[in-house]
């Protein structure tokens, strides 16, 4: 092996990933006089969470009436009852408070006449415990995302933040169980770095890239779960993967929920509204899950449009052009760009597109990352945090609502914050690391810039993202996961095989894309693994043949943990939590889920 | 201060030829790569890809990334989106500015198109430039709100015409297409803010909320860090979100005049 040399740091805190939750962790961090760091692959302003479009939910009541409670009874029906109640009490209590401080920092949301924030429709978002749709969703225009991340970059740089960009993580360095700190690779120069915290934040995002066609970035390849996976800790309810409805039908690119929030509608080839039958009450403002299943059944039973009617219609052609120009400016210049469509004239073509991953690092509130330890289902895993959509904490358990993301990075990137606040002194001495701790981080780094097998990393990322795509979609068979299952086998077996050209240090891009492909398979492993094992349909998880959700038998959380020298994975399970936080609000029982 | 003539060791010299598979259909296209590395101490060099773009999407991002699955793994680029929201896969193609990921190589005036790293940037490996002193300038115009009023229980106010004066400025994705494509910002880059920073300058002037439009304008009265600004247009020209900065900096100018008279 060649040799490698560690530049070391020492901070409290550092934060890993800089979009919307890793940016407002690191600011409440630096902020409560902690040394904080925040290290991302990208410049921040580059993190996905600037593709977010239509908004952010806060029961602010701009529009109406509206009270925190609809908002948590709505969240808590949304996941199918797989999210626990009491990190939902706190999202949806804090949602107002953290939409005001974003206000507060500059973010351009659009405005009613009255100078207040403007709020849309979002799909299950509703008034009174389910009675109509309502305006939750808090919006600047369809760019909710780019001014909120671009906000908060101001915000941080106006906080001194520490950045280390283009920086890329390689793993967690663990020391019995404890988190002290995390290694990477410095993409423009070619340096090794050791980052030693009493706290590490994952903010790493999504695995949206284990998918063919997803709305994910390219950079969505979930390089915090894989490092968890990586430490020996779990991933939870990774079976959980949201398809956006309005994905464009080619590209994958998004188009926001908010388009039917603002009065789009869907049609299929007979020119039908057929969400009327789905959702009689919500209609097109269903929830995500229930609008692609819906989109599914109606291409199946041929009734999609197109040449090989294979895709369905998005309807925008109604709405006054001012309106189009004035809240739905990017994705009628997308659609342009995507579809070739003038959504003024023509309906936009869509598909389900993967776009969101529910499973993620387990933790409780306070973001602190937890795993089951003997009969302990609670166990703090200490030095260690998770947040965003890198998290399962879980508010969204099931099935995410629309505009539910980002409210979530920024009340739980705070909450993060506020317990680190709470638990570390700021500059206590931390135990010395030894090189035993690093050495696996090295090997593994070394391995892979030196493979020399006969599998590029493009054929076997395709490979992995073909699997996932075919066997674990919108709708689900014991058959299609059984064949997932072993076709995954094979692809984590190929990572013996791997074949990268560039050997440098600077900026090898090669070298990058095989570590995140190495991060996406153990995680494209435990999803259909976790898929498979449960046998019940709840929120985005539709297995055709148990077609009815199981609270008997799958009121659970899965915790699956992937040994990365056999690829073999252990299932666990954790009870979802069926109590809240105050008494403010009481358990909201299981019902039939219908819109 | 700008150099006339690239220094010796930056001038390309030769590249390699990869040559489409045989078989290839009629649609092939030859895409000439500027090509770096600096593990390996020799001067840049054009490559060469015939790329059959009946095997690739729409967009130059799509050959791209066409070429390093299929061609040549070692092609160094950025990109995250794919979309032209985020502002990672801004390079010169073609001659002109652009974003890689919304830019159709049908555009393209003809079917040999040149690929270059953003123009008068200190060159990292291939089509990545660096880009710290763009990201400091973005910094130096702290861009951020600031207010001296207690802030409110709830929101500030701000009337739709008010916020209406936002339109145009707060989606910049900051790719530095508009100032890596400024004779005045190749020319002073170290002195004069150029067209990006000046734009969200602008965008924080102008936000009704902000109480600090003196000290901000103060801070732009300089003979380099706005009024090397020549109305060139080239920004406008290429900005790929379609905005203006040229017109943020009259506006600029304008309100440091008025405030005068």
């Amino acid at each position: 092996m060649a040799t490698y040399e560690f530049i070391d740091h020492k901070f409290d805190v550092v934060v890993v990933g800089a979009g919307g939750s890793g940016l407002r962790a690191a600011l409440g961090c630096a902020q409560a006089g902690l040394k904080t760091a925040c290290i991302s692959k990208v410049f921040p302003t580059r993190s996905h969470t600037v593709a977010a479009q239509g908004g952010i939910s806060a029961s602010l009541g701009n529009m109406g009436e509206d009270d925190w409670r609809w908002h948590m009874y709505d969240t808590v029906k949304g996941s199918d009852w797989l999210g626990d109640q009491d990190a939902i009490e706190y999202l949806c209590r804090n949602a107002p408070a953290a939409v005001y401080e974003l206000e507060h920092w500059g973010v351009p949301f659009s405005r009613t006449e009255d100078g207040k924030i403007y709020q849309r429709a979002f799909g299950g978002m509703t008034k009174n415990y389910g009675e109509a749709p309502i305006q939750r969703t808090c919006a600047a225009a369809d760019r909710t995302g780019h001014a909120m991340l671009h906000t908060m970059y101001g915000q941080s740089l106006a906080n001194a933040t520490e950045f280390f960009i283009e920086y890329f993580a390689l793993d967690l360095i663990m020391d019995e169980g404890v988190c002290r700190g995390v290694t990477a690779w410095k993409l423009d120069d070619g340096t090794l770095h050791r980052f030693q915290a009493q706290m590490v934040i994952l903010a790493t995002g999504g695995y949206g890239r284990a998918y063919f066609s997803a709305t994910s970035a390219h950079t969505c390849t979930g390089d915090g779960g894989g490092m968890a996976l990586r430490a020996g800790l779990p991933l939870q309810d990774m079976e959980f993967v949201q398809f956006h409805p309005t994905g464009i039908y080619g590209s994958g690119c998004l188009i926001t929920e908010g388009a039917r929030g603002e009065g789009g509608y869907l049609t299929n080839s007979e020119g039908e509204r057929f969400m009327e039958r789905y959702a009689p009450t919500v209609k097109d403002l269903a929830p995500r899950d229930m609008v692609s299943r819906a989109m599914t059944m109606e291409i199946r039973e041929g009734r999609g449009v197109g040449l090989k009617k294979d895709h369905i219609f998005l309807h925008l052609d109604h709405l006054d052009p001012k309106i189009l120009h004035q809240r739905l400016p990017g994705i009628s210049e997308s659609a342009k760009i995507f579809a070739g469509v003038d959504v003024t004239k023509q309906p936009i073509p869509v598909i389900p597109t993967v776009h969101y991953n529910m499973g993620g690092i387990p933790t409780n509130f306070y973001s602190e990352v937890v795993t089951k330890a003997g009969k302990n289902p609670d166990q703090v895993v200490p030095g260690l945090m998770s947040v965003g959509e890198a998290a399962c904490v879980s508010v969204h358990g099931a099935n995410r609502l629309g505009s539910n993301s980002l409210i979530d990075l920024v009340v739980f990137g705070r909450s993060a914050a506020l317990r680190a606040a709470d638990i570390l002194k700021a500059g206590a001495t931390q135990p010395e690391l030894k090189h035993a701790m690093t050495d696996g981080h090295l090997a593994r780094l070394d391995r892979f810039r030196h493979a020399d097998g006969g599998t590029p990393t493009a054929d076997l990322r395709l490979e992995m993202q073909m699997v996932m795509q075919e066997d674990a979609a919108v709708y689900r068979t014991s058959k299609d996961l059984a064949s997932g299952v072993k076709r995954m086998e094979v692809v984590n077996a190929k990572r013996a095989d791997l074949k990268v050209s560039d050997r440098s240090m600077i900026w090898n891009s090669d070298l990058m894309e095989t570590l995140e492909l190495d991060n996406l398979i153990g995680q494209a492993v435990v999803t259909v693994v976790g898929a498979a094992n449960r046998t019940e349909s709840r929120g985005a998880h539709a297995h055709e043949d148990f077609p009815d959700r199981d609270d008997a038998k799958w009121m659970a959380h899965t915790l699956t943990w992937f040994d990365d020298a056999t690829g073999k994975v252990k299932i666990d399970d954790r009870p979802v939590h069926n109590f809240t936080l105050s008494k403010d609000i009481d358990y909201i029982p299981p019902k039939s889920r219908v819109y | 201060m700008v150099q006339l003539t690239l220094p010796k060791n930056s001038v390309p010299k030769g590249g390699k030829h990869y040559p489409a598979p045989a078989g290839s259909s009629g649609k092939t296209k030859t895409f000439k790569v500027y090509r770096y590395d600096p593990d390996k101490g020799v001067n840049p060099s054009w490559d060469t890809y015939d790329v059959d773009t009946s095997l690739c999407g729409p967009m130059v991002l799509d050959v791209l990334i066409y070429i390093k699955t299929h061609m040549d793994p070692t092609l160094t680029f950025r990109r995250s989106c794919r979309e032209g929201i985020c502002g990672s896969c801004a390079m010169n193609i073609a001659g002109r500015n652009t974003l890689a990921c919304i830019h159709g190589h049908d555009d393209c005036p003809s079917d040999k198109i040149m690929i270059s790293p953003l123009p008068h940037m200190p060159v990292v490996k291939d089509l990545v430039p660096d880009l710290t002193l763009f990201y400091a300038q973005y910094a130096s115009v702290e861009p951020w709100l600031k207010t001296e009023t207690p802030e409110p229980q709830k929101e500030w106010k701000q009337s739709p015409e008010d916020r209406a004066k936002l339109d145009g400025l707060y989606e910049c994705i900051l790719c530095a297409c508009c100032s890596t494509s400024c004779p005045s910002y190749w020319w002073n880059q170290e002195k004069y803010l150029g067209p990006a920073a000046l734009l969200h300058a602008y965008r924080w002037i102008i936000d009704s909320r902000d109480e600090d439009t003196g000290a901000r304008l103060d801070d732009l009265e300089d003979p380099f860090k706005l009024y090397r600004c020549h109305t060139i247009m080239n920004c406008a020209q290429v900005c790929p979100k379609g905005l203006n900065p040229a017109q943020a900096i009259a506006e600029i100018k304008k309100i440091l005049v008025e405030r005068v008279v």
